[in-house]
């Protein structure tokens, strides 16, 4: 097993005695399918918000609510965007067979997903004290959007908690077999870009 | 009848008691349960579509027979609400789309030479949660709780002050249950004809028919999410108090309209598409020549999937939104009938240069031409808004949308039906009883629905229950009615041809009609691994051209027979290049266990009881994780550095 990568890793005699030509694997494409399903119920979501806001004119939010604070969103963002750098490196650790990278990737984005968790339920409680998802269409929207959102985030940590918990036991994954880690990451990847367009729209577009 | 014989297998005995050893499945009620087939998932689609159509054609029977004369007192107005509704929602919803995704799943991997779809346990998950979703609608009827705010459930008046008790709340959570199984075939869909294609098969060589299914699941996949949604909002509002439709709380009603048409129109096409590809794939073996235009009618699917997207607001002309935006989408609605007539002018050109064979799938087609260009000429009378606004909400849009999706997706359904019947039951149907059925049917269609224009022109309004005497409707009412027992009829007739079919008909050849596709070159029907030997595909009507015929019997190598082992073959996407051999599933009950948590699931969040919504939340994602848990495999296979 090449644990170098380079040219050197794809063009050594090991490599083309052992390598076949393989495409991308169903697993994959099943994946990507699902993620652009997803991300069209997401774009739904976020298009609907800006659609009642448009057509509500006047204030936004609308009533007595205040301009959402932006500190805790931010430091939100902080702690999940960069939650797929391990991932990334769990997952090129175990295409050469490194066992020990993928479990310490996957534990630090489970540790840095349910942070986000954590500061979502004191950003929650912080909101409820305010408006409630039964005040009026924002406040829908608000908890909607969100809870929604973190609904993925705590799929996609059940997902990374199941590839830790089947790489613990041995004789899951490898150079040669590791389809279910990057069908997960992938949904990881999107959970977190997701957000981004979360934090523009719930949380910067009403201060444009 | 045969042009030609089906080649003898390639395999040796020993090959062939392999391959039966691993992919046969001996009956039993365990195995009906657990089966991974396609073929049989796929004969299962269909009759289970058919039940709910039977169903939803029995209210149609009784609304008809409500309306035969003014001021009937058969139904009550309650009970025509939840019909009509019941009727529409059921067909579209539970038959239209379940019936093309069961030939889909029939066809798809025979067309394409493969033995099986890319997932097959996913995919009798999503058959399991189509019957149990349609279950769960129709289940509501005789309690009297079914929806019944017409099959677009426009707010405010599903909203729970307007419609109390579950009606609305079995439509949104219905149609989201339902939603998961299409959504789950339509990703197999587009991976399987990506990935399983036979070596050789590029993508210039995919049956049309396939490409059909294809652009309908990537419809699916961007349309579905919208109508999603839509009900999660619904639900949302009536169940937990949000306002998202509420203008008194900063929400909007046309919020509703918009995702349901942004799902609602391309669904149009969802349900038509692969009717068209039914089309496709019938003309060549009645005209004796490949479909005119190949690349154009690729084309056509492949615009017509876009464009429809920029349409939905055709839907909504009545609504008062900006002029501007009525010319754009009022522009667009008028340029998607360019590729629905490039097709069409392809099948009559097919029509014109072949040899005609008139049986009966050859007279639906042309009952389908007929009657699918009627409805197309009224569809471009409601792009021009001002025509549109004056006929808005009453019987002219009935018979318009009636003209195009019986006329659109159930006479090419029929067609397929007798077409594909030999291949999936193994006999031939009779054909004297066939021909009946066809005259009985296009008549009953059109003396039902073609009044209905006329009526809907002197101002009868669509989805009332009853009307009086006076404005002159009731002859014309009368005629409809006459007209759908004798639709009614011709369909009595199309099931007791497949009945007779299945008891008495003659045993069928492998290729009764001589077809230009693959499924052609298999059993009748096909054995459960289908082909013996994986084809080689060297053109787009592979089981017309020697090379690829041969390329299935003797002589074949041991790397397209793979009879050690439950295989087949991935090849690449677009060059349908060979890349590997992979295993396939074996039976498993964990689909069914899958789609029964998910019932208890919907069923719980009817009824509120929360807790066990939850409780079954917790069996879905350990049936999901016990599903796809690797296997353990030796460290050397794996390759593991430490």
């Amino acid at each position: 097993m090449s644990t170098r990568g380079g040219i050197a890793a794809a063009t050594g005699t090991e490599a083309l005695t052992t390598e076949l030509p393989v495409g991308r694997s169903t697993g994959w494409w099943g994946m990507v399918m699902f993620v652009a399903t997803e991300a069209t119920l997401f774009a739904c979501l976020l298009g609907s918000y800006f659609y009642l806001r448009f057509q509500h004119g006047g204030s936004w939010p609308p009533g007595d609510i205040s301009k959402p604070k932006l500190l805790v969103p931010l430091v939100m963002t902080g702690v999940l965007l960069p939650s797929s750098l391990p991932v990334v490196w769990a997952e090129h650790g175990i295409r050469k067979g490194q066992r020990w990278r993928l479990r310490a990737g996957l534990a630090a984005t489970l540790v840095m997903g349910a942070t986000f968790l954590i500061l979502q339920a004191s950003e929650y409680a912080d909101k409820l004290r305010e408006f409630t998802i039964t005040t009026n269409a924002y406040g829908s929207l608000f908890f909607v959007i969100t809870g929604f959102h973190g609904l993925h985030v705590l799929v996609g940590l059940t997902m990374i908690s199941w590839l830790l918990a089947a790489s613990l036991r041995g004789g899951s994954f490898g150079a040669h077999r590791h389809d279910r880690v990057r069908n997960a990451a992938i949904y990881w990847h999107f959970v977190d870009v997701v957000w981004a367009a979360i934090l523009f729209t719930i949380y910067l577009s009403p201060r444009l | 009848m045969s042009t030609t014989a089906a080649p003898a297998p390639g395999a040796s005995r020993q090959d062939l008691t392999l391959l039966e050893e691993h992919w046969g499945e001996r009956p039993s009620l365990r195995s009906w349960f657990s089966t991974v087939d396609h073929k049989r998932i796929g004969r299962r689609y269909l009759v289970t579509a058919g039940l709910f159509f039977f169903l939803a054609g029995v209210s149609a029977l009784t609304m008809r027979t409500q309306l035969a004369r003014p001021e009937s007192r058969l139904l009550s107005p309650q009970e025509y609400n939840q019909l009509f509704t019941m009727h529409g929602t059921a067909m579209i919803f539970l038959f239209a789309t379940p019936m093309l995704f069961g030939f889909g799943n029939f066809l798809v991997p025979l067309m394409i030479g493969s033995r099986d779809m890319a997932f097959p346990k996913l995919n009798a998950f999503g058959y399991w949660v189509f019957l149990l979703a349609g279950l769960f609608m129709w289940v509501s009827l005789p309690f009297g709780a079914a929806p019944n705010a017409g099959w677009f459930a426009y707010v405010p008046l599903t909203e729970r002050v307007n419609t109390p008790g579950l009606h609305l709340d079995v439509y949104s959570l219905g149609l989201l249950f339902l939603g998961i199984a299409t959504t789950a075939a339509s990703i197999n869909f587009i991976v399987t004809a990506l990935k399983l294609r036979a070596p050789g098969m590029s993508l210039n060589r995919v049956p049309l028919f396939v490409w059909a299914i294809v652009a309908t699941a990537f419809m699916v996949i961007f349309a579905l999410p919208a109508l999603n949604l839509d009900n999660a909002m619904l639900f949302l509002d009536r169940r937990f108090g949000t306002h998202f439709f509420d203008p008194g709380a900063a929400g909007n009603v046309l919020l509703w309209q918009h995702l349901f048409w942004i799902f609602g129109h391309p669904d149009v096409y969802i349900i038509v598409m692969p009717a068209l590809g039914i089309v496709s794939a019938v003309l060549p073996a009645f005209t004796r020549r490949g479909v005119v235009g190949y690349p154009l009618i690729v084309l056509a699917i492949v615009t017509i999937a876009i464009i429809s997207f920029g349409v939905w607001v055709h839907h909504m002309f009545a609504t008062g939104l900006p002029r501007l935006s009525y010319s754009f989408f009022s522009a667009a609605s008028s340029i998607i009938t360019i590729p629905s007539g490039i097709q069409i002018f392809a099948w009559l050109a097919t029509m014109a240069l072949g040899r005609l064979v008139l049986k009966v799938p050859l007279l639906y087609l042309i009952g389908f031409i007929v009657t699918f260009v009627l409805g197309g000429f009224t569809g471009a009378m409601f792009a021009l808004t001002a025509f549109d606004q004056q006929v808005t909400d009453s019987y002219f849009v009935v018979a318009h949308f009636h003209y195009v999706l019986i006329g659109g997706a159930v006479f090419p359904m029929l067609a397929g039906i007798y077409y594909w019947l030999p291949k999936i039951t193994g006999r031939m149907y009779h054909e004297g009883l066939g021909r009946w059925a066809f005259w009985l049917v296009f008549a009953g269609m059109h003396v039902t629905f073609f009044p209905m224009h006329l009526y809907g022109l002197f101002g009868m309004p669509r989805r009332v229950y009853t009307y009086r005497s006076e404005p002159g409707w009731d002859a014309w009412n009368l005629v409809s009615t006459i007209g759908s027992y004798l639709l009614a009829i011709g369909l009595l007739l199309v099931l007791i041809g497949v009945v007779h079919a299945i008891r008495r008909g003659r045993p069928a050849p492998p290729d009764p009609w001589g077809g230009d596709s693959l499924e052609w070159s298999t059993e009748s029907p096909p054995k459960p691994y289908n082909f013996p030997v994986l084809p080689e595909v060297h053109s787009l009507h592979p089981t017309w051209d020697e090379p690829s015929r041969e390329s299935m019997g003797a002589g074949a190598t041991e790397d397209r027979i793979l009879a050690e082992g439950r295989r087949t073959l991935f090849t690449s996407e677009l060059d349908g290049r060979r890349e590997r051999v992979v295993e396939m599933p074996e039976a498993s009950l964990q689909p069914l266990v899958l789609a029964l948590a998910l019932l208890v699931f919907f069923t719980t969040m009817l009824f509120a009881w929360y807790p066990v919504a939850i409780a079954a939340v917790v069996v879905v994602a350990a049936t999901i994780g016990v599903w796809l848990w690797p296997p353990r495999r030796p460290e050397r296979e794996l390759g593991v550095s430490t």
